[in-house]
């Protein structure tokens, strides 16, 4: 079969089971697009700005497993999509994107719409390749996707001058079935030894503490993880990242860890004798001072990146290997072992980790006047029975989000973590829509963030994914604000906007159900009213409490013991004050 | 403390910025850097003098290891190895000099590979502590240029970096 170098990416999208490409037209992706045209089995999702659309396909890889695939043109076109791009990195979140490029011959001419892609895409792609043969391009191809998703996985950026594209050059195609490449060969099995030596840790700790993060949802690991947990009775936190790879309403989870995580799962972490890491990186939001960070504990540490061992917190026992391997071999041993955790040991354990969950460390005012950001999610969760698929932008109601929606499913919880991109949520509930038709899809965002990619709103009318987006709108970028509060003495430094848009008539004016919701005892309806509406986007827009803060909260530079809580009315803390 | 690392890289366009940017985006440092194609074309061989503590030279190989360009490296400084530098210097030399400089560069086991009126070209090469101390062996001004190519190097025994 001969074809041109248009027709072959998309072929080689079909071969590859490539669903939706989001993307972009523009001038030197026009071959491409013409051959896009004709055909119909890779659905082309036209977005409203790049950004979005590798959002949209970071969030459809992060939901359903496989990756996700862009298409921008040259220039503007890829520079918009980096922010995308670095944000899918930082998550390490498989993804390949086809950027367009100038004919080959004018490379280095400052052409029109000539940016340096590869240059500037470097340092936030896991590998990209300049296409200067139209006979590699299949196999660059393949090489993208084989790189994209497997070991930790990342996005994969093809760039394709235009002269590789054109209709009146065709070349044999083929498809390569496998690929090997003598410099690339990740881990996957982890080392015997290292394994054993791990699990006698464990079975012979006092306090131990799981604590896992995305590389489990990621490595497909949750159901090893929950296994493993469960066999021990050993307490377990997630990351950020991680939530959902173990389940939220399981009594062995503390919740999750790190700056705005329980003050139980914090101070598990610090008192604890043993830990197990699991796909996580000790992120600085997580590890706070780092001087400080467990300062008892021997850490087992399991990781398909080597680099991402001894990085920030130097480790005993280094594991190399994909999550779900070596917990089925760590299972396996921990089964044929006759060593036993030691229940005494564990009962004390968990009557001191009863203590701290008798703080109620998320316990606000629940007779407020005026809405509750954490009540409109804890309603969010009851109406849609917590199995919504819940995507977040960047600030206070990220962290609402995940402290009050408890996932017990993996790739449920969509948000940009690394990056801590605003922007993210509006393009990222699209592409998770658009993967699960029948699902409910909620954007959980704020009043700032959903400025950031509101256009996208017209995507979704044209593409049919009916999706909620829950505003909680407290006019200031609230975790700016509550930054300045603590640290500023409540200089609240252009963290507000004296102009915000009738959300309500925006809402309308792209096609789409706008409600205003001003009342606690409105909001309930409004959620089930709107989840009612199954074919229509709905913007709820909640006029919460302004001051709200996120609690608790280890500010930074200090640790994990050292956590601010919230002074709520009648809670345990409130007492003990009074 | 420092350390060299002798990489095996695909000869590709765009290899040498992947090293280059990962250093300066991880803020790493790099003393020296000679890069050149091996017997087998398709693969470059990079020497990189570097330093820090054990943990980020740690960092560096693993974070190096992971590009995907990178087939193999070692840290020369795990073991036994020689290390060569070459240095091209053009010394401004006179009637009365000649014979001096002349003598200074057979000390050094060095050539002389270009002559004129009044100035020679040595040719070099040695540790990079040799080098050093030709150059301070001479008076301030009369050396008119100096190249060198950074240290490169190459493990003793029989056993190699390759394939």
């Amino acid at each position: 079969m001969e074809l041109s170098g248009g027709h072959i990416l998309v072929q080689c999208l079909k071969d590859e089971g490539v669903e939706f490409v989001f993307g972009y037209p523009g001038g030197s992706v026009l071959h491409i697009y013409d051959a896009i045209f004709h055909q119909d089995e890779v659905k082309h999702i036209l977005v409203r700005h790049e950004q979005a659309a590798a959002h949209a396909a970071d969030a459809y890889a992060r939901a359903t497993g496989k990756p996700g695939v862009v298409l921008v043109t040259s220039g503007p076109g890829a520079t918009n999509a980096v922010t995308g791009i670095a944000t899918a990195y930082m998550d390490s979140i498989p993804m390949v994107i086809i950027s367009g490029q100038v004919p080959s011959p004018v490379i280095g001419s400052d052409a029109f719409q000539e940016v340096d892609t590869v240059g500037i895409t470097r340092p936030c792609v896991k590998h990209n390749f300049l296409v200067k043969d139209v006979n590699d391009l299949a196999e660059t191809m393949k090489k993208a996707f084989y790189v994209a998703t497997t070991g930790r996985p990342g996005p994969v950026l093809v760039d394709v001058p235009k002269d590789m594209t054109d209709p009146n050059i065709k070349v044999p195609y083929k498809y390569p079935k496998k690929i090997s490449m003598r410099s690339y060969n990740p881990v996957v099995t982890g080392h015997k030894g290292q394994i054993k030596r791990a699990v006698e840790m464990l079975l012979t700790a006092q306090r131990p503490m799981i604590y896992s993060g995305g590389g489990v949802i990621l490595g497909e690991a949750h159901k090893e993880l929950t296994e493993l947990t469960q066999l021990l009775g050993y307490p377990i936190t997630n990351t950020l990242m991680g939530l959902g790879g173990y389940p939220a309403t399981d009594k062995q989870f503390v919740g999750m860890l790190g700056m705005h995580g329980t003050y139980e799962a914090n101070m598990a972490m610090h008192e604890s004798d043993v830990i197990l890491a699991v796909g996580a990186r000790f992120d600085d939001r997580v590890t706070g001072k780092l001087a400080e960070f467990c300062p008892y504990a021997k850490i087992i540490h399991i990781d398909v990146d080597p680099a991402s061992i001894s990085k920030t917190v130097k480790v005993d026992v280094p594991i190399v290997g994909e999550v779900k391997p070596v917990l089925e071999q760590m299972l396996e041993l921990i089964k044929d072992s006759k060593l036993k955790p030691s229940k005494s040991a564990l009962e004390s354990w968990w009557q001191l980790i009863q203590s701290w969950r008798d703080v109620h460390c998320l316990e606000y005012d629940r007779n407020s006047k005026v809405i509750k950001p954490q009540y409109v999610v804890e309603q969010l969760y009851q109406v849609t029975h917590g199995e919504a698929y819940v995507t977040s932008d960047v600030g206070q109601h990220q962290m609402y989000a995940a402290q009050y929606y408890h996932f017990d499913k993996p790739r449920r919880w969509i948000n940009s973590g690394g990056l801590g991109t605003m922007g993210f949520g509006l393009p990222a509930a699209i592409g998770v829509k658009l993967a699960f038709p029948d699902s409910h899809v909620a954007c959980i965002t704020g009043e700032a963030s959903i400025q950031m990619c509101i256009q996208e709103l017209s995507t979704a009318l044209q593409y049919n994914a009916p999706v909620k987006i829950i505003n909680l709108n407290n006019r200031y970028m609230g975790m700016v604000r509550q930054w300045q509060e603590f640290s500023y003495e409540s200089r609240y430094s252009q963290s507000y906007m004296d102009t915000i848009p009738d959300f309500v008539k925006l809402a309308e004016a792209y096609g789409h159900v706008g409600m205003l919701i001003e009342k606690p005892e409105d909001v309930r309806g409004a959620l089930e009213h709107a989840f009612a509406l199954k074919d229509r986007t709905v913007f709820l827009d909640f006029i919460t409490d302004r001051t709200e803060n996120v609690y608790p909260m280890i500010e930074a530079g200090k640790g994990h013991h050292d956590m601010k809580l919230r002074v709520a009315p009648g809670t345990p803390v409130d007492r003990e004050l009074s | 403390m420092r350390h060299i690392i002798s990489i095996l890289i695909e000869n590709e366009s765009g290899a040498l910025s992947r090293v280059a940017g990962l250093f300066s985006a991880r803020g790493y440092n790099i003393e020296s850097l000679t890069v050149a194609p091996t017997e087998d074309s398709s693969l470059s061989r990079m020497t990189l003098v570097t330093s820090g503590s054990d943990e980020i030279i740690e960092q560096i190989t693993k974070q190096l290891n992971k590009l995907i360009d990178v087939v193999k490296l070692i840290d020369l400084a795990e073991s036994a190895h020689i290390e060569r530098e070459l240095m091209l210097v053009k010394i401004k030399t006179s009637h009365d000099t000649r014979e001096e400089v002349k003598r200074m560069v057979d000390i050094f086991r060095g050539k002389i590979i270009d002559v004129t009126a009044n100035s020679y070209v040595v040719e070099m090469t040695g540790q990079s502590s040799k080098l050093d101390a030709f150059i301070h062996g001479f008076e301030e001004g009369s050396i008119i240029e100096v190249v060198r190519s950074g240290p490169t190097g190459i493990s003793r025994g029989e056993k190699g970096l390759h394939l």
